[in-house]
């Protein structure tokens, strides 16, 4: 147990403290959406209230069916290019312009979504695009694929490239190779990429702000309306549903993972 | 035949769509930017202008373009309120990124010193919350910061402070969300530096009669400088342009670029200041962007 006597109290100690602090919020949140007093700080026992409440939100209701319809289309496009790019960056032999393509691509990941959701926005009107669902959605594909090529890609870097060329050698031509060979070993990481965007896409207010369209806001815009005007305990009851929907998808994306990483080394760290 | 060839020529085809999608809704996007940095602010539907119409004959566009002039640039560093919300926005992320840096070290070290079975549980839980949304992230902390919330009844049961606290709209609460939400992206790049450095460094660093903390400093925070780097701009880049956070949780007395950005843009309307603020704050994270992108990029392709 040499491994083991290397732990510290002091690493013991950092490690729960940091656990507490990303946890403790989220379960608070989460409990205090039980409870039936309308004061948010005054506990008056266990209540499904502010679930039912939510349910007679219209409003609220037609917010979370935007916000999961955009989620789910924008997240099967950003699936399909993110792996596409995926392919390209790490198969395919050098072609003109591939810093510029490798530098758009990593740049979103960390630009400040107030800049993208402006250009974004710029563009569309400039185009004069309705703005709207399918403007949302299009925002959120431009997003989220970076970060599926990003899983995906890591992915394929560990992959074992012999199997690949053993298909080839065998006879295979490159798309058959690719078809049987390389996408059953990658498809774990293709699915954790589409959880991955989905879960972008649900939680994503500002660059959603800026290119939706009058009277179709998404769950997050809604969120943020009511925030602003102080604690309300129905919006602690929507997100812990949100919260429950993502678990959800967790656990899916784990076992996607736990998947991948029998056959070889587990997936990228996102 | 050579590994890396495999499949080259059909793959560089795959690059054609995501090719253009990015061309289209990223980086032309920016020109748009750019050419309405240029442009006044006008009452009409879109509120700007010259408008460029391709149809309305080459004496027009010349006449269009005559009218671009670089006054919004100018407003911004004329006036204040601009050139303090940049500054301050430098500041904040600068000091959250080195208190991210020290809270997420130590988390990041212990995970790495955990039995190899363990690391992969503190990992996924690490992660999860990052998963979780943002904006409901930040609302929680609102839950426990404001004035009868939970924070402040557990001061007062223990009779650490006499009244409420003052917590929310605070430059303290912007910083506990900005921690609290940023932490995952500063432990995992750490966290996967230090799991890959090997044992017997430092325990030979010991064994020469070298007391801890010189092991630290000497052998061990060196060799995970690559994942504090990679931890420092993906904390650091996006906070500069930080909305939600400051927004939710700060005082409305001193903004943050990103928050004046959204002002201009929603409030004011003002799209041709909005687009040239947003133009100044991609220059000044255009170093640390580039920096990035490196390191990204070694990371992903060197296995090539």
């Amino acid at each position: 147990m040499r491994k083991l006597s290397r732990l510290s109290r002091f690493n013991i100690a950092s490690l729960a403290m940091g656990l507490a602090f990303l946890y403790l919020p989220i379960i608070i949140l989460v409990i205090y959406s039980f409870n039936a007093s309308r004061l948010v700080t005054v506990w008056g026992g266990w209540s499904l209230r502010w679930y039912h409440e939510f349910f007679n939100d219209r409003a609220m209701i037609e917010a979370a069916w935007m916000s999961l319809r955009v989620a789910v289309s924008s997240a099967t496009i950003a699936t399909l290019l993110g792996t596409l790019t995926a392919v390209a960056l790490s198969r395919g032999e050098a072609f003109r312009g591939r810093t510029l393509f490798s530098g758009m691509l990593y740049a979103p990941l960390v630009m400040p979504e107030v800049i993208t959701g402006l250009s974004l926005l710029l563009l569309f009107v400039a185009l004069n695009a309705e703005r709207g669902f399918w403007t949302v959605t299009i925002a959120h594909t431009t997003l989220t694929m970076c970060f599926v090529a990003v899983v995906v890609q890591s992915r394929l870097g560990s992959l074992d490239r012999s199997l690949e060329e053993a298909a080839m050698d065998l006879g295979c031509n490159p798309l058959r190779a690719f078809l049987a060979v390389t996408l059953p070993l990658i498809a774990p990481a293709i699915v954790a990429g589409w959880m991955l965007a989905f879960t972008l896409s649900l939680d994503d207010l500002v660059i959603a702000s800026f290119t939706t369209g009058p009277g179709s806001a998404t769950l997050p815009i809604r969120i943020y309306s009511e925030v602003r005007l102080g604690v309300k305990p129905e919006i602690n009851a929507i997100c812990t549903l949100v919260i429950g929907l993502i678990a959800v998808i967790i656990v899916i994306a784990s076992l996607a993972s736990k998947l991948s990483s029998s056959q070889g080394e587990s997936a990228a760290p996102l | 035949m050579s590994g890396r060839r495999i499949f080259a020529r059909p793959a560089r085809f795959a690059a054609i769509a995501p090719y253009v999608w990015m061309v289209l809704f990223f980086l032309v996007p920016f020109g748009f930017v750019l050419k309405i940095s240029l442009s006044q602010t006008a009452i009409a539907q879109p509120p700007y202008e010259p408008l460029f119409d391709p149809t309305a004959g080459w004496e027009a566009l010349k006449a269009a373009f005559a009218a671009l002039s670089i006054d919004n640039f100018k407003l911004l560093a004329s006036d204040d309120l601009y050139v303090f919300a940049y500054v301050r926005s430098l500041t904040v992320a600068a000091t959250a990124t080195a208190l991210l840096l020290l809270i997420g070290y130590p988390i990041a070290y212990g995970m790495a010193r955990l039995p190899r079975r363990w690391q992969a549980v503190a990992m996924v839980l690490v992660i999860v919350p990052f998963w979780t949304s943002f904006l409901i992230r930040i609302y929680a902390w609102i839950n426990i910061l404001q004035h009868d919330g939970l924070l402040n009844q557990i001061l007062l049961a223990l009779h650490l402070v006499s009244r409420p606290v003052v917590w929310l709209s605070t430059d303290t609460a912007m910083y506990i969300g900005i921690v609290y939400s940023y932490l995952p992206f500063m432990i995992l790049p750490l966290y996967a530096t230090l799991a890959k450095m090997e044992p017997v460094l430092e325990e030979a660093a010991s064994d020469l009669g070298a007391p801890p903390w010189q092991v630290f400093w000497l052998v061990t925070f060196p060799l995970s400088l690559p994942g504090v780097g990679a931890g420092v701009l993906l904390c650091f880049i996006p906070i500069v342009g930080e909305f939600v956070i400051p927004d939710l949780l700060a005082g409305s007395n001193s903004l943050m670029i990103g928050q004046t950005l959204w002002l201009e843009f929603f409030t004011n309307k003002d799209w041709p200041v909005a687009s040239a603020a947003a133009i100044v704050l991609l220059v000044v994270l255009l170093v640390p962007l580039l920096l990035y992108e490196r390191l990204q990029k070694r990371q992903l392709e060197q296995g090539r």
